[in-house]
């Protein structure tokens, strides 16, 4: 199949980027990403710049890959990253549209690869429980609903690429932080620190520069593991609880 | 020779590890505050590792070349982790764990660290559980288990097809807190290029931050290398893209030894490759041979018939269908170790039966199983003579719970419904038995040297059994390193701070600088990439499923001639001083081609065949591998030269355990 690559180049974060058109011919049976290694290859035969992308485990779980194509973060199939994203969801001369997640909290770095590291400092800000190696008592004196498990596993399996930053219209993190808090908040060994944790990861993502939630749901249908907005609603309880019911400072 | 003395402990076995932690060296609190620690690596191990010294005083300096430490390429193991726990009352025990892992590793471990491995791994499960790890409950609320190949019992531990990732994203979390409170100091893109040893001791790394090209040089009183496997070097593997040997092999050009590198795993169950572009290849679980039967067909012209397209593996009748497994190993069926079943699977195509177009792939087959569900479902829903529309449909759902994810994996890299058509599957690299030689203590044979995780050689011997991985990675950061660098430390209080002023400093990050700029200087023609993936074609052809005198004696020729051609014609893009991926490839490629030559003299050495190394000259007349126990019952540790490698023997004692021809029949 030929198509038309219309990709965004930008040297840093303080250069000014456009795209750039190529034209390739591809297998239906390549990745996405292996489309994109075959047009380097073709780039640096001919000595030019490789287009700078993020990957790195190529079957959908390390979070890394990010591009928006034809507007779409991850693409258009549902429930899947880039690196997962085959040419035969493509049609001979297509023309596909690739950019870089674009959100002031994800700065560009070169072309296609962003700092996310906003993302580490929401939890470092309390996305943990506070358990020292060599405190825990036996796993199984701790017995969790099957049901409540399953949910706490849902919110757990978040990749943390940031595609739900991507695809929301104000570059808001509250279905990442929602789903890291609900995830422990669910489970009764992370009860103890709920109301604490939603008020300090909530500041944090406040002061990265995320934008606010406005309900729009974007979130939701780009997320890769397809986890719930639900979440949002759910912390946003919590939250109100938390900052009603206690005074202390964070 | 240097004398590698392992450092095992005095006393039965089973006793070892709980005298030796109760009597051995300890570092007061106000002295930890004044020790610098540098983990490099943030997977299973080297996040554990960071987050529990700096739980304990220590300072502590993490390194990783992603752009955050859950990245790491633990986060993509799927199947589980084991623990002896025996909640499932099958049976299970330390011992049993313990023999499993020396059998599985076709004895070429060591007893020692092996059952301390057994030990802790019932703490690793409480550990995670205590983080929030959401492992798989049963209905009553207590924690599920599944079976994986090599054993009997049922004691791994999972989180749907996610495990590591839910391992690792733990071990995450205990880290991020450790940021958060100071004890930890993060440094994201940054690539260890050098260690720097200052009158003989480990004091240093020399690092390359990715965003700028910009050589630092850290120092601490120690360093802990959990830098992950090497499988990579074989270009096409289940390892993630960015995976490397470069850390390890930094150290092994400083004096380290990489032990056993011929020992490398092939995983049975992976998604075949499918064209010349092919970047890597994707695992699906061990997990699925609880429920998957692996067949290939009867008759040689189905087999064709097949690859051509004219047939599917619908049409082949239950008689003309051979369950290789089933039939050969009848006491562990599909559930056989993975280095037996990736073999069985290279006969079976080596024997035309092939069901892939290139002809290098078999069946993993769901229909017995969706079945059996099925029935089991209906009775307890009380459905009496149910259809068989029911039945699947019934049988499907419960599949879907177990591996739903996989299976959806599956559909996306192929476009095929493995509901509804078997999986078609082909043995990949998966995962490096070999590594950096480390003793008892974890510690390489340079002093205030540690390597943990898939990094060391240690645990597995010559194959790993599934769900041992995750298992080993944690026991090493959580629970064996933060007491065994105490026996290093404990004699470094006085040890005032490292200055990375020092003359050694200086030369070692001349020394990388050099290496770089060699690189980007030779301005050739060929990319990095072009090398690695030829490199990688060799490595699989002579160094692979079974290798040869004759082939590892070309393969090591090819290697050597592809060597001196990368540095006469490689090309590298842009510039040193900026984000430069291609640069951070090369540097890595230089470092694989080295260790590729080094597995092929390893493989050499080694005239017999156990577990994942499989030398065609030693087989059974029933083609399993067979072992040399009088003259290789020895961990080969290499000490890299250009020209010719140098062998360290360290010889395996097994008091506990008789050498058995390992059988699973």
């Amino acid at each position: 199949m030929k198509l038309t690559l219309k990709v965004w180049r930008q040297k840093s974060k303080d250069h000014k980027g456009n795209f750039e058109n190529h034209q390739i011919e591809a297998s239906e049976h390549m990745s996405f990403l292996e489309m994109m290694d075959v047009l380097n290859e073709r780039l640096i035969e001919k000595k030019a710049d490789p287009i700078a992308f993020a990957h790195d485990c190529r079957e959908g779980i390390c979070g890394t890959c990010n591009m928006v194509i034809n507007g779409k973060p991850h693409g258009p199939m549902k429930g899947t990253t880039v690196c997962q994203l085959h040419m035969r969801e493509f049609n001979d001369g297509d023309v596909i549209v690739i950019e870089p997640w674009r959100a002031a909290a994800f700065p560009i770095i070169k072309d296609l690869v962003v700092d996310r590291s906003s993302f580490d400092r929401i939890i470092q800000a309390g996305g943990y429980i506070s358990v020292n190696t060599g405190q825990a008592q036996d796993a199984n004196s701790i017995p969790i609903e099957k049901d409540v498990a399953a949910q706490a596993m849902d919110a757990a399996t978040c990749i943390g690429c940031g595609a739900c930053v991507a695809a929301c219209p104000n570059a808001s993190a509250m279905l990442f932080t929602s789903a890291k808090v609900n995830h422990l908040a669910l489970l009764p060994q992370g009860q103890v620190e709920s109301s604490k944790r939603v008020r300090s990861m909530v500041k944090q993502m406040d002061e990265e520069g995320f934008g606010a939630c406005s309900n729009t749901g974007a979130c939701e249908v780009e997320c890769p593991k397809e986890i719930s907005i639900e979440n949002i609603a759910a912390m946003n309880r919590m939250y109100i609880a938390a900052v009603v019911g206690q005074q202390d400072q964070v | 020779m240097i004398n590698l003395d392992p450092k095992i402990p005095k006393g039965e076995l089973g006793e070892k590890w709980t005298q030796y932690r109760g009597t051995m060296n300890l570092v007061a609190p106000n002295n930890k505050r004044r020790i610098d620690i540098i983990v490099v690596g943030t997977g299973l191990a080297g996040a554990s590792a960071a987050a529990t010294l700096g739980e304990l005083g220590y300072n502590v300096k993490a390194f990783t070349f992603h752009d955050s430490p859950r990245r790491a390429h633990s986060i993509a193991a799927q199947g589980g982790i084991n623990a002896a726990k025996n909640y499932q009352n099958d049976g299970d025990s330390v011992y049993r764990l313990f023999y499993d892992t020396i059998k599985g590793g076709d004895y070429r471990s060591r007893e020692a660290n092996v059952h301390r491995l057994a030990e802790v791994s019932v703490n690793i499960i409480d550990q995670a559980v205590a983080q929030g790890v959401p492992l798989a409950r049963e209905y009553g609320g207590l924690l599920a288990n599944r079976s994986f190949g090599g054993v009997q019992v049922s004691r791994t531990f999972y989180a749907k097809g996610q495990t590591g990732q839910q391992l690792l994203l733990g071990a995450y979390s205990a880290l991020s807190r450790q940021i958060s409170l100071g004890n930890v100091r993060m440094y994201n893109r940054h690539e260890m290029v050098d260690l720097v040893k200052v009158d003989g001791k480990a004091r240093g790394i020399i690092t390359r931050n990715l965003l700028t090209g910009k050589l630092d040089r850290h120092a601490a009183h120690c360093v802990v290398l959990a830098t992950g496997g090497y499988g990579n070097v074989f270009y096409l593997s289940t390892n993630a893209m960015g995976c490397n040997v470069t850390a390890a092999w930094r150290a092994v050009h400083r004096g380290a030894l990489m032990a056993n590198p011929c020992y490398t795993q092939i995983h049975p169950t992976c998604i075949p490759q499918s064209g010349s572009y092919q970047s890597k290849l994707t695992l699906m679980s061990e997990s699925l041979r609880n429920d998957g039967r692996v067949w290939v067909p009867n008759k040689v012209e189905d087999a064709e018939a097949i690859r051509k397209g004219q047939k599917t593996a619908l049409d082949i009748p239950e008689e003309d269908r051979d369950y290789y497994l089933e039939r050969r190993y009848p006491a562990f069926g599909n559930l056989v170790p993975r280095d037996v079943a990736s073999r069985a699977a290279k006969v079976a195509c080596d024997e035309g039966k092939g069901v892939v177009a290139t002809g290098l792939g078999v069946y993993l087959d769901f229909a017995s199983a969706i079945e059996r569900y099925g029935k089991g479902e209906a009775h307890s829903k009380g459905i009496h003579n149910p259809g068989k529309d029911v039945i699947t449909k019934l049988g499907e759902e419960v599949v879907a719970a177990k591996y739903g994810n996989l299976f959806d994996m599956y559909f996306k890299i192929t476009g095929e419904n493995p509901y509804k058509m078997p999986m078609k599957i082909y043995p990949a690299v998966h995962y490096t038995m070999g590594g950096l030689w480390v003793d008892y203590n974890l510690e390489t044979n340079v002093p205030g040297l540690f390597a943990l995780g898939e990094c060391n050689f240690s645990d597995h011997g010559a194959n790993r059994l599934g769900a041992s991985a995750l298992m080993q990675g944690l026991a090493d950061g959580y629970f064996v390193i933060p007491y065994t660098i105490g026996q290093f430390l404990s004699n470094e209080i006085r040890t005032p701070k490292i200055s990375d002023q020092l003359p050694e400093f200086e030369q070692i990050e001349k020394e990388a600088q050099a290496r770089i700029d060699r690189l980007m200087n030779i301005n050739g023609n060929q990319s990095a990439e072009s090398f690695h993936r030829r490199l990688g074609a060799i490595v699989w052809e002579y160094c692979g499923m079974s290798r040869s005198e004759a082939g590892l004696k070309k393969g090591r020729q090819l290697i050597r001639d592809l060597r001196s051609e990368f540095y006469k014609d490689l090309f590298i893009p842009g510039t040193k001083d900026e984000f430069n991926p291609e640069l951070e490839k090369a540097l890595r490629v230089a470092d694989f081609l080295e260790l590729g030559e080094t597995m092929m003299v390893d493989a050499l050495d080694r005239n017999e065949s156990c577990g994942g190394h499989f030398r065609e000259e030693y087989a059974s007349s029933e083609g399993e591998a067979a072992r040399n126990d009088a003259d290789y019952t020895y961990a080969a540790a290499w000490e890299w030269n250009e020209t010719e490698p140098v062998l360290h023997k360290e010889k395996l004692e097994f008091e506990n355990v008789e050498l058995k021809t390992r059988s699973y029949k």
